[in-house]
């Protein structure tokens, strides 16, 4: 016979333990930041489960790949050749412009644009806290990712890695709450911040005095300030100005450019050591 | 003997976790049930004498992992929860199963929103009408739950 709770420790203490515990977490949680060993650890010890979590999807993605006919594929492969016919021809003049723009920057002696390393990471379909926007990426510190790097996709910034464990890390979206982004609009370099306002299609400008140029259908590029972000990656586009006079800062949404409601693969930039940055 | 209650136990939490983070398609994923503690609920008035806070913390802190949010507001949820429901489980035991599911379609109904608080807080969001669907939805899957791990427990003999 089981004493039901006879001889053991009573309810109320381990509920005061847990709420004591709990609170201490939240609160170490809130006010350290960074990957810690403690946390990257805590980490890689659910990535297993992320992992066994997605199988389901890769599965159901496998036979939807493995359904699709010869002339779908021909299609597609014809499709592919002839972007990468038209991007290889870009690729040219970049490789000239880069040279040329070495040059000219060698030529006013300003510091040279230092390069990055570049890693491909893929989207596993977890379901995530619906509080907030982010994703978990098949890529962790054995890759050698770091928190705060700079993640995007084949169009624009979409956000930034906020905790890494040996084998997953977690990307948080430009979109969250949390999440802003330094920019300048690319017509005129004028500096800005956008910030993420909980929709995947909508983001929002801080602070945009009445009096600044802003127009629909600006480009909003980072501007590689605060040093996470490095500069000149499309981040939104301004979809809508409320200039009311009867509050201090003008109203200005943006759409972000990349497309953040079907990411897949993405690509984590490196991140740009301090040294080169101090010279 | 007592260990392979417990890794029964384990292995059904296991399949509410992976059921918890498993994707589904974007128009579904506000009515999906919190399996998890479900799982845990029943349990705790099954077996109030192993399954308790300890585990519910626990089950807890592995769900903020996984999903993301903000270490221990999950664990504070789940601890309280399971507190109400171990607190009271010979009354609950003796409702009919849809008094049941009433009961704990409330009790998920506390958990949302004492997890909502407490993301406000820590994440400046507002409350939307909509988080509180998965109460109902866990509410209209508690009998089924109910039933299907009475016969897990029984087929295997957990007590």
């Amino acid at each position: 016979m089981n004493l039901l709770f006879g001889r053991t420790i009573s309810l109320q203490f381990r509920l005061t333990v847990a709420v004591i515990l709990s609170i201490l977490l939240i609160l170490g949680d809130r006010y350290t930041s960074g990957g810690t060993v403690l946390r990257t650890s805590l980490h890689t010890l659910v990535s297993p489960l992320l992992y066994f979590a997605n199988v389901p999807y890769e599965v159901l993605s496998l036979g939807a790949r493995s359904l699709q006919t010869r002339d779908q594929l021909l299609d597609e492969n014809q499709a592919l050749r002839e972007k990468q016919l038209l991007q290889s021809e870009q690729l040219q003049q970049l490789q000239f412009l880069k040279k040329e723009n070495q040059e000219l920057r060698a030529l006013l002696s300003a510091s040279a644009r230092e390069k990055s390393s570049r890693l491909i990471g893929q989207v596993l379909s977890v379901h995530s806290n619906r509080y907030s926007h982010q994703v978990v990426i098949n890529k962790g510190t054995i890759d050698g990712l770091q928190v705060g790097q700079a993640v995007i996709d084949e169009l624009g910034i979409v956000g930034q890695v906020t905790h890494t464990g040996t084998t997953t890390s977690r990307v948080l979206l430009v979109t969250d709450t949390t999440h802003a982004t330094p920019v300048r609009i690319l017509r005129n370099d004028v500096r800005t911040v956008v910030e993420g306002m909980g929709k995947l299609n909508q983001l929002t400008l801080s602070h945009v005095p009445h009096s600044q140029d802003v127009r629909i259908g600006d480009v909003l590029v980072t501007s590689g300030l605060g040093g996470t972000f490095p500069e000149g990656y499309p981040v939104a586009v301004v979809t809508s100005i409320d200039r009311d006079e009867s509050v201090p800062f003008a109203k200005v949404y943006a759409e972000p450019i990349a497309q953040l409601d079907r990411v897949r693969l993405l690509v984590v930039l490196g991140k740009r050591n301090l040294e080169s940055r101090n010279d | 003997m007592i260990k392979r209650h417990y890794l029964l136990i384990c292995f059904s939490l296991f399949l509410a976790l992976v059921m918890a983070l498993m994707p589904l398609p974007l128009s579904t994923d506000i009515f999906r049930p919190d399996w998890v503690l479900l799982v845990l609920m029943y349990w705790s008035l099954a077996l109030p004498h192993r399954v308790n806070i300890g585990w519910a913390w626990v089950t807890g802190l592995i769900i903020d992992l996984a999903t993301g949010s903000p270490l221990g507001v999950n664990s504070l949820c789940y601890s309280v929860c399971i507190y109400i429901t171990v607190s009271n489980f010979q009354k609950i035991r003796n409702f009919s199963i849809w008094q049941q599911a009433v009961l704990v379609g409330l009790f998920l109904a506390l958990y949302h929103l004492l997890q909502f608080w407490l993301n406000h807080f820590l994440l400046d969001i507002y409350f939307n009408p909509e988080y509180l669907w998965p109460a109902l939805t866990g509410m209209f899957c508690w009998p089924w739950i109910f039933l299907l791990l009475r016969k897990y427990r029984r087929q295997f003999r957990i007590r």
